[in-house]
């Protein structure tokens, strides 16, 4: 008979939120939540922001964050209820029997202390070891998760070390006090895809080999089916579906359930070559007062009514193209001609043709438009600036565009912090789109959108492109996307095109070593990926 | 919209105090340089605050003194507010040695104590309103500057700066519609602390007799003039002086409010 270490009956979590100028809200964050999670076990909690997966996940140390509150329902871990329990029975508890691991291991460590003195520091204040007993487990965990130089690499400050390493410190954090549970809040989702691989084997090693229980939170189901035993679906702070992570990958039995397991899947078929509308040729560029290229003789075309795909991790030079194409970084060397014309290196030589027929579409729709200003005038002021329009010819292209972008009336004097996420998004493209332009550079445009929502907008831009015939050169990192959307691909490695072609000829082998790393690292949707993909790596490096 | 009891004193008062002002003429019992009592009088029921050193009545002299004070302050912090907050966003949207220049002019001036620079400055010049309005507005436009270009500077790093400038827009279009709107609840509030300052420096200048002249009154003047009335222990010079202590404190405590707004509107919608 398996032992049952927490278990959530019923949990109701609320909380006030202070809207400027409004009266206090009550609002309800979680309701009627059950759950159970075994010794030894890992628990996934997956649903898209807002769902309340890491609100759930910090009540398993009966916590919420500014303001929430647990206000029904039981905690029960090792069968006593921790919700009702007292602030000094919590401290006992949190860092000993609970630990977390945060999503940004860049913020959460204290950048003027060493990596060893943090990652022990519980361990210590519990009085649960002794200092050298503890330096020791911390040493053994390093070893366990992979860390280069276990023995010294505690003495490095958090800047001294990677992103994917500093998230693995931060796992050693939390494993150091033996607890019973560890709660993982979206660990690997800040990181490069070649580097979450490493990670999440990384995690997956040490939860096995610790038999320690855990609740994995993420919005990516591809990743938590590969590390959790059951996973709880959630939706606007409700259970969709909890069942084994067989069961839910396999067999959903929720409409929402399958379509987070069907994302991404998306059939795009290939356009052929075609004259190119874009041509960058042999582009050289730095930053000022650098001394190293950002972009090393890259050449790359692009085809009108097509998609380029530039992928690459982050560092790789994919925005500095970006950049480069659009003026804002004038190239050291290189040519770049788009729509017959060669286009100046600075934005100032440019015609407001150029600028026309160029636009942008931004990773981040918040910060791409101007709080202060309606969606009618951020789309409204291309058509002003580009076409001279003005009242009825201007309201009635921004409310064919509204309709393009499938958001129809009522938007038009709406504020950017009246929509959500994909709304902004389908904002920021209508007002490309206003401009009636040849070229669109997406830069990462549903990196920050949830799957079911960036599946939604990346539909929308292949029925765009189909419709108007604009060519769009898209960046981004996710391969899924890529293989959704593109015609042709460039992979870009240290500001070098590593791989470019067709996307038949790119993603079919044989692959050059960048590029097989790259797209083996895409977590796939189904049961025993990671080892797979582990194996097969293990046993080429033996073959070299 | 809830306002908090202390902002909501904070408008009455200042309220009052701005309403006295433009309508001095109809509220003040007395004109404004007529003696009508005795030398130094208590308050009374014919003078409600008492009257001055040659028998003026106080409770006229402060309302009158309020209107020049008031217009004073509010000229030259409106002047300091459009000329650094335009230099401001000029040089954070500009960037470059446009931005080095003014920067440097701007620590040049700020390194000398304003009073200093204003006390030389005015016993060269002629002292009338004008030029006083011109100097204290000058002066405060360097530290509005500075504010405005700090805040400016972290929204030109914004995307929606960058599409303005891909798109091809000019540089007005980029300072007053894209930075402006949001770089002005910071600069509202300011301008509440600002409008202070310049009450405070004028009644300052005023008190050392490079301010207002007589026969006009003002606060500052006010206290000068009955300072000796405190040797023999009599209320005249309390009185332009507790008028300024309450101006300061009202106006204060809706710029607290005002600002204390401002921080959660970063990157919302706002008031």
């Amino acid at each position: 008979m398996p032992e049952t270490l927490l278990e959530i009956k019923n949990l109701k979590i609320e909380a006030t939120s202070y809207p400027p100028g409004e009266p206090p809200r009550h609002v309800t964050l979680v309701e009627d939540v059950s759950v159970s999670v075994e010794k030894g076990k890992v628990l996934g909690l997956i649903g898209e922001s807002g769902a309340g997966k890491s609100t759930i996940g910090l009540s398993a140390m009966a916590y919420g964050r500014g303001g929430v509150r647990l206000t029904g329902g039981q905690i029960l871990l090792n069968g006593r209820d921790i919700r009702q329990a007292g602030a000094g029975a919590l401290r006992a508890l949190r860092g000993r029997e609970v630990t977390y691991v945060a999503q940004s291991a860049a913020a959460a460590f204290n950048p003027a202390r060493r990596l060893m003195e943090q990652v022990i520091e519980t361990s210590l204040s519990h009085g649960l070891m002794s200092k050298a007993e503890a330096e020791a487990r911390a040493k053994s965990l390093f070893a366990q998760l992979g860390l280069p130089n276990p023995d010294t690499f505690g003495e490095r400050y958090p800047h001294q070390v990677s992103g994917g390493q500093l998230q693995r410190a931060m796992t050693a954090m939390a494993l150091c006090p033996k607890p019973d549970l560890v709660i993982f809040d979206e660990p690997t989702t800040a990181l490069d895809v070649t580097t979450q691989i490493d990670v999440l084997a990384a995690i997956k090693r040490a939860i096995h080999e610790t038999g320690v229980a855990a609740l994995y939170i993420t919005h990516d189901l591809a990743v938590v089916a590969q590390v959790a035993d059951d996973i709880l679906v959630l939706r606007h702070g409700k259970k969709v579906e909890y069942g084994t992570t067989d069961q839910i990958i396999n067999t959903p039995r929720e409409d929402y359930t399958r379509a987070l397991v069907s994302v991404r899947s998306i059939d795009h078929a290939e356009k052929g070559p075609a004259a190119p509308v874009l041509s960058v040729a042999n582009v050289t560029a730095r930053y000022r007062g650098t001394n190293f290229d950002v972009l090393k003789n890259v050449t790359v075309d692009l085809a009108p009514g097509q998609t380029l795909a530039v992928v690459g991790e982050s560092g790789s030079g994919k925005s500095t193209l970006a950049r480069a194409i659009t003026g804002l970084l004038p190239p050291g060397q290189g040519r770049i001609t788009f729509a017959g014309r060669t286009l100046s290196a600075d934005l100032a030589g440019r015609t407001k043709d150029d600028l026309r027929e160029l636009q942008m579409i931004y990773q981040m729709a918040d910060t791409a438009m101007n709080p202060r200003q309606t969606v009618g005038t951020i789309i409204g002021r291309p058509l002003e600036f580009y076409f001279g329009l003005k009242g009825e010819a201007k309201r009635k292209r921004l409310q064919e565009l509204l309709e393009q972008i499938e958001m129809g009336k009522g938007y038009e004097n709406r504020y950017p912090a009246e929509l959500s996420g994909g709304q902004k998004q389908r904002v920021c493209i209508a007002r490309a789109l206003a401009a009636k332009p040849k070229l669109i550079i997406c830069d990462e445009v549903t990196s920050a959108l949830d799957p079911l929502v960036a599946d939604g907008i990346l539909k929308l831009l292949l029925n765009l492109q189909a419709q108007e015939g604009v060519a769009y050169l898209f960046i981004t990192h996710d391969l899924a996307t890529v293989r959704a959307i593109a015609d042709r691909i460039a992979v870009m490695f240290k500001g070098q095109v590593v791989r470019y072609g067709q996307k038949s000829d790119v993603l079919a082998p044989p692959f050059d070593d960048y590029t097989d790393l790259l797209l083996s690292s895409v977590p796939e949707m189904r049961l025993g990926w990671l080892e797979q993909v582990l194996a097969h790596r293990k046993m080429e490096s033996a073959g070299n | 919209m809830r306002i908090p009891l202390s902002a909501l004193l904070g408008m009455i008062f200042t309220g009052a105090f701005f309403l006295a002002a433009i309508f001095a003429d109809f509220i003040a019992p007395y004109p404004l340089d007529a003696a009508v009592g005795g030398v130094w009088e208590g308050p009374s029921a014919q003078y409600w605050l008492g009257t001055d050193t040659i028998g003026r009545d106080i409770l006229s002299r402060m309302i009158y003194g309020g209107q020049i004070t008031i217009f004073v302050a509010t000229a030259s912090s409106l002047l300091a507010f459009s000329l650094g907050a335009f230099l401001g966003f000029l040089a954070a949207t500009q960037g470059g040695w446009v931005d080095q220049l003014l920067s440097r002019l701007v620590d040049l001036v700020m390194a000398i104590p304003s009073l200093i620079i204003a006390l030389v400055v005015l016993s060269v010049l002629p002292i009338n309103l004008t030029v006083l309005i011109l100097v204290m507005g000058i002066l405060d436009a360097t530290r509005v500057f500075r504010l405005s270009r700090a805040v400016a500077v972290d929204i030109t790093v914004m995307d929606y700066v960058e599409a303005a400038r891909l798109r091809g827009e000019g540089k007005g279009w980029v300072i007053f519609r894209e930075v402006l709107p949001n770089a002005l609840s910071p600069l509202v509030a300011e301008f509440g602390l600002r409008f202070i300052f310049a009450v405070l420096f004028i009644s300052t200048l005023s008190f050392l007799g490079l301010g207002i002249q007589p026969p006009l009154a003002d606060w500052g003047g006010m206290v000068k003039e009955n300072k000796d009335a405190l040797v023999y222990g009599k209320s005249a010079a309390l009185m332009p002086a507790l008028a300024i202590a309450a101006l300061a404190i009202s106006v204060n405590l809706v710029a607290d409010w005002i600002l204390s707004r401002t921080t959660s509107l970063k990157g919302g919608r706002g008031a």
